[in-house]
């Protein structure tokens, strides 16, 4: 059982790191209404959070991350720059590891500036390094941004951009998808005409809220779909080399400056890569020796859109991450309602790089 | 004292009872009807307890009973990592169901779980909200549809008259169990191809975390025994 004591002092040893840039310290009510969490993460989270209920505000939930809550309040109260930092207990619904913790300490940081975002990118890695001085660990990053890039690039229509976009975070269903679009895999609806599947709407009753319409406008878009030709193969390899990438990156840094040659689209964000390296390097992070992967940060959390990485233990393999960040933007705008700020944060977790410093000292 | 779980009401309770009577084991609910309690015919130490068969998962997880009947179903929804909690006995061979996911009927351009998530994603573009699934089995749903990589659609409780949620508007879509599928198509629904989640039957399962001592080691010993030999 971990002392509460040393987990106390271990949060503040870390959190110590964050306060000192003078970033705005914030608490956040534990009960958190259902409705944004859920419109943002969708159904998954009910399957990952406690959730509750209020006889006034319906379904609540104890609160699983603060980075949702405290984008709710950035957009809401003002839209210039600011940096925040927080300490506290989030709540974890443990079904597929039941030997994790339910409730742990997060230290996280989080900033909202437009003026530099690679910069601000370096800024959070290299304060999260800086805070987990001295515990061996393995770090991954990757880049969604790229990779997005490179999906809005393919020669295709927006239909089948937006589909894939739609999956970047469900890497299964994302190659199903490609696999469809490159003529891989066959059609989900079979062959009749059209026509056909008009009359036979009318054979059965209509009931709920979807209506004729729908289903004719989605008939339409099978049909159109089934008439476009596939996506380029040359496309689609390059999308499979960007996501199997796996090097440091520097590597990997060349590798993309050569495949933006011949995908013009991935271009920009091939660059704020490279600014990113390069203030990650006047930081003293050795750029050299971090590693790359192109599909890193997918199956986390759904909001990532840029810079993603996580810090694991290379003591304790099968622990969860010590510390993951990533960049937001997109979040900020869905939470903004027509405003947008560029965003990045992370979270580090006490209670882990206790268990992994205690160890070190044995 | 070896404490077996029947369900307690209806045919789920009936067939029970003949199963066990075809291995020749009589069980026995206590005189008053109304009382939820029996025994077994010409078997000291046995305790029969009649228990809702959705409740019967808990007492088995929390070793309250030795043994129960219910059906896969619930046990799979109610208990988080059940193979760790129970174990199958034997299967009954009736109450048998699928749970399975339906769509209405009139929805043509929809016949399996990669045109559920793209109806899903055309859905809350058009509507603003998430498409609704009602159903009981929220773990088994979630967890189904997680895996197949379904999105943007929302889980409604439905306790009860699951298969009515559609035409009451409570929900676009259902997963539900169902043995023939004849109060789906009387509700204009239709089952995805691939939108089977699972097959239930009604199954003895033996709690893994109650304690046996020696002597009702030997009494659950056998009673398994004669259970295996049909008459």
């Amino acid at each position: 059982m971990t002392d509460l004591k040393d987990l106390s002092r271990e949060a503040k040893r870390l959190a110590v790191v964050f306060e000192a840039t003078g970033a705005e310290v914030v608490e956040l009510d534990f009960l958190q209404i259902s409705n944004v969490l859920l419109d943002l993460y969708g159904e998954d989270i009910r399957g990952r959070a406690f959730i509750t209920n209020d006889p006034v505000y319906g379904e609540m939930m104890l609160r699983p991350d603060f980075t949702i809550p405290i984008v709710e309040q950035h957009m809401a109260n003002s839209l210039s720059p600011a940096r925040y930092t927080y300490c506290g207990r989030v709540f974890r619904r443990q079904e597929e590891f039941p030997d994790r913790p339910r409730e742990f300490l997060q230290v996280g940081y989080e900033i909202f500036d437009g003026a530099n975002p690679e910069k601000a990118d370096a800024e959070v890695f290299s304060l999260v390094n800086e805070a987990l001085n001295g515990i061996p660990f393995r770090i991954a990053t990757g880049d969604i941004g790229i990779l997005m890039a490179a999906v809005r690039s393919l020669s295709t229509t927006e239909t089948r951009k937006r589909a894939l976009l739609r999956h970047i975070w469900r890497p299964h269903r994302f190659k199903t998808l490609l696999n469809q679009f490159s003529g891989l895999s066959s059609k989900p609806l079979p062959n009749q005409d059209l026509e056909d599947y008009n009359k036979l709407i009318d054979k059965f009753q209509t009931i709920g809220s979807r209506n004729v319409q729908e289903i004719k406008v989605r008939l339409q878009q099978i049909k159109l779909e089934s008439e476009t030709d596939p996506i380029d193969p040359e496309e689609v390899k390059i999308l499979d080399d960007i996501l199997s990438l796996k090097d440091t990156c520097k590597v990997a840094l060349s590798y993309l400056e050569k495949v933006s040659k011949k995908m013009p689209g991935i271009e920009k964000t091939v660059d704020n890569f490279a600014k990113r390296l390069d203030f990650l390097g006047s930081n003293g992070i050795k750029v050299d020796l971090l590693d790359f992967e192109g599909s890193y940060g997918r199956t986390s959390m759904e909001y990532y859109d840029g810079f993603v990485f996580g810090f694991y233990s290379e003591t304790y393999k099968d622990l969860a991450p010590v510390a993951t960040g990533g960049r937001y933007d997109a979040l900020t705008e869905r939470m903004g309602q027509g405003k947008k700020i560029p965003a990045v944060g992370a979270v580090l977790r006490p209670d882990l790089t206790l268990l992994i410093r205690g160890n070190n000292h044995d | 004292m070896i404490r077996l779980g029947i369900p307690s009401k209806g045919r789920l309770m009936g067939q029970t009872f003949d199963w066990f009577s075809d291995r020749g084991i009589n069980l026995v609910r206590s005189e008053s009807d109304r009382e939820y309690a029996g025994h077994i015919e010409g078997i000291k130490n046995v305790q029969l307890i009649f228990l809702s068969a959705s409740e019967i998962p808990r007492e088995l997880s929390s070793g309250r009973l030795h043994f129960g009947v219910t059906g896969t179903d619930v046990i799979q929804e109610k208990l988080v990592g059940f193979n760790r909690l129970v174990e199958p006995v034997s299967e009954l061979g009736f109450g048998f169901a699928d749970l399975i996911i339906a769509v209405p009927s009139f929805w043509v351009d929809v016949e399996t779980l990669d045109d559920l998530d793209a109806v899903s994603a055309q859905f809350r573009d058009t509507h603003g909200y998430r498409l609704r699934i009602a159903t009981k089995y929220h773990r088994l749903l979630r967890e189904f549809l997680m895996k197949a990589g379904v999105a943007d659609y929302q889980i409604v409780d439905s306790q009860g008259a699951t298969e009515g949620a559609v035409k009451n508007g409570l929900a676009e879509a259902i997963a539900d169990i169902t043995s023939t599928g004849d109060t789906l198509k009387a509700n204009h629904l239709k089952i995805l191809s691939d939108g089977l989640i699972l097959k239930s039957q009604a199954t003895l399962f033996k709690s893994l975390t109650a304690d046996f001592s020696q002597e009702e080691n030997q009494v659950a010993k056998s009673l398994l025994k004669k259970l295996k030999a049909k008459n």
